[in-house]
């Protein structure tokens, strides 16, 4: 099977543990190989690009660079990673003197990054490369009569729509039914969550959690699934601060999409880091009390 | 006779020939010009209703050489850099792309909002990165909220207990084993103009 160098990115190690632990566990299941970069340093983020940003794309290309030499796609499950990346092979395929500056800059630290590496979502390594039809096989506890709402968020589909549409994507939905689940309308799917405001204007992000929980609540949603750790961590982690600032009875668990994929491989909630979840699944299906019903 | 569109301040000037020279650094940043003022950015934005100059506006603002004004309203620092106005634009404006290339200009010259201290966070988390060479998340949430309004961060400490708890929050940083590899780095890149 294939093999991906896995670059986890900073979030994974603590607030989105949860998605690195069901993402390690996935992929082994499913035979596919991670292999960290190592010694990865942060991409740079969104801050990077506020201030300078040849300095954010040149530690981000550090990574490229330590990937390149292991001859294999970069698996980056959080999103903001994810485009950063993507970003910085673009910038560097755009202007060949910003590559040689680029190049200037890892020289210093006896680097060189001349081959692209592709950069791949593990939404997007599930569906296209292992593929559904596989999946369905693979699937021993179908997920059968949960409703999931599937949250995009932002940066996995925009600004380029590498493997999905822009606005109307469905990888995750295709990928949910074929682990047996009820896909809900979800019209904010790619709607943002305000990222880092919750942390700067705490206002603005409780509002648009509030509307994104709203939309799975009116549509009978019993949880919302995401692909992306600040999208989990604004939804699940200020849950309780939108019900008190809005007068609501949230309690919906927010998942990653690897939970999902996981349970239905017959995983259990501890082995995908489920239990670090702030708000727990009910359901005993999904719990993998109930087996086969 | 004058043109009064080019009689604009030194400072102004400045800022401009700054500006012209972040959005050619960038792929398709000069299809800024090509702006209708349609406002279909504005009004694909989920924050446009929380910002003092909307999207349209601000490059509407800046044809008019009032730089220093955007610089000096919260919206650019608003953005949560979604990018739905990126793809909806009917001209292919990067305008996502743009509000990071008014961003680098207001910090690199230090021009900001009024009490709207959203700046300071990208500034403690690039010292993170030059100490440790990954984020450091308990560290920049404190930082940041002793740096922009102290009761912020009795107000977040239940937030951060909450994770603690499910080992989702670490205490201490990690620093890489080649974090000089990384400083190394930044420094050389720093050399390399404002952009």
């Amino acid at each position: 099977m294939t093999d991906y160098a896995y670059y986890p990115g900073c979030s994974l190690e603590h607030t989105g543990s949860p998605y690195d632990i069901s993402v390690r566990a996935v992929f082994k299941q499913l035979g596919l190989g991670l292999t960290e970069i190592e010694d990865w340093n942060c991409c740079g983020a969104t801050m990077y690009m506020s201030a300078k940003k040849i300095v954010g794309y040149a530690i981000s290309a550090r990574n490229l660079a330590l990937a390149q030499d292991m001859g294999m796609d970069i698996c980056a499950p959080c999103s903001s990673c994810y485009t950063i990346l993507k970003k910085t092979n673009r910038h560097i395929a755009w202007d060949p003197q910003e590559r040689e500056k680029i190049n200037a800059a890892l020289s210093a630290a006896e680097l060189r990054y001349d081959h692209m590496v592709t950069v791949r979502h593990p939404l997007d390594i599930i569906v296209n490369d292992f593929g559904l039809e596989a999946l369905k096989e693979a699937v021993t506890n179908p997920l059968t009569g949960i409703k999931v709402a599937p949250y995009y968020g932002c940066q996995i589909v925009r600004p380029h729509g590498y493997f999905d549409d822009v606005d109307e994507p469905v990888t995750m939905d295709q990928l949910f039914e074929a682990l047996g689940a009820e896909v809900v309308h979800y019209p904010p799917k790619v709607r943002c969550c305000g990222g880092m405001l919750m942390t700067t204007d705490e206002e603005i992000g409780l509002r648009l959690c509030n509307g994104l929980l709203q939309a799975a609540a009116d549509n009978d949603a019993e949880m919302i699934a995401t692909a992306c750790p600040l999208c989990q961590i604004n939804l699940e982690g200020y849950q309780d601060k939108i019900n008190a600032r809005y007068g609501q009875k949230f309690n919906i668990p927010i998942l990653y999409f690897t939970h999902l994929v996981g349970l239905a491989l017959g995983l259990k909630e501890k082995e995908l880091g489920m239990d670090r979840l702030l708000i727990p699944v009910r359901s005993a299906k999904l719990r993998g009390e109930v087996a086969n019903v | 006779m004058a043109d009064t569109l080019t009689m604009v301040s030194p400072s102004e000037a400045e800022l401009q020939e700054a500006f012209w020279e972040q959005v050619d650094s960038f792929p398709d940043g000069y299809r800024i010009k090509k702006c209708l003022q349609c406002g279909t950015c504005t009004g694909t934005c989920p924050v446009s209703d929380f910002m003092d100059l909307t999207p349209r506006q601000t490059v509407a603002m800046f044809r008019a050489g009032r730089i220093e004004e955007i610089l000096r309203s919260r919206s650019i620092w608003v953005c949560a850099s979604c990018y739905s106005c990126t793809v909806r634009c009917p001209q292919n404006i990067r305008v996502t792309d743009t509000m990071y290339a008014l961003k680098r200009i207001a910090m690199q010259r230090r021009i900001y909002p009024r009490n709207f201290p959203v700046h300071r966070l990208s500034s403690t988390f690039l010292d993170n990165i030059y100490k440790y060479g990954r984020n450091y998340e308990l560290g920049l949430g404190v930082k940041y909220f002793m740096r922009s309004g102290f009761t912020k961060l009795f107000k977040n400490a239940g937030y951060g207990l909450k994770l603690m708890r499910r080992e989702r929050m670490g205490l201490l940083p990690q620093r890489i084993k080649r974090v000089r590899q990384v400083q190394a780095i930044i420094k050389k890149a720093n050399e390399f103009g404002e952009h």
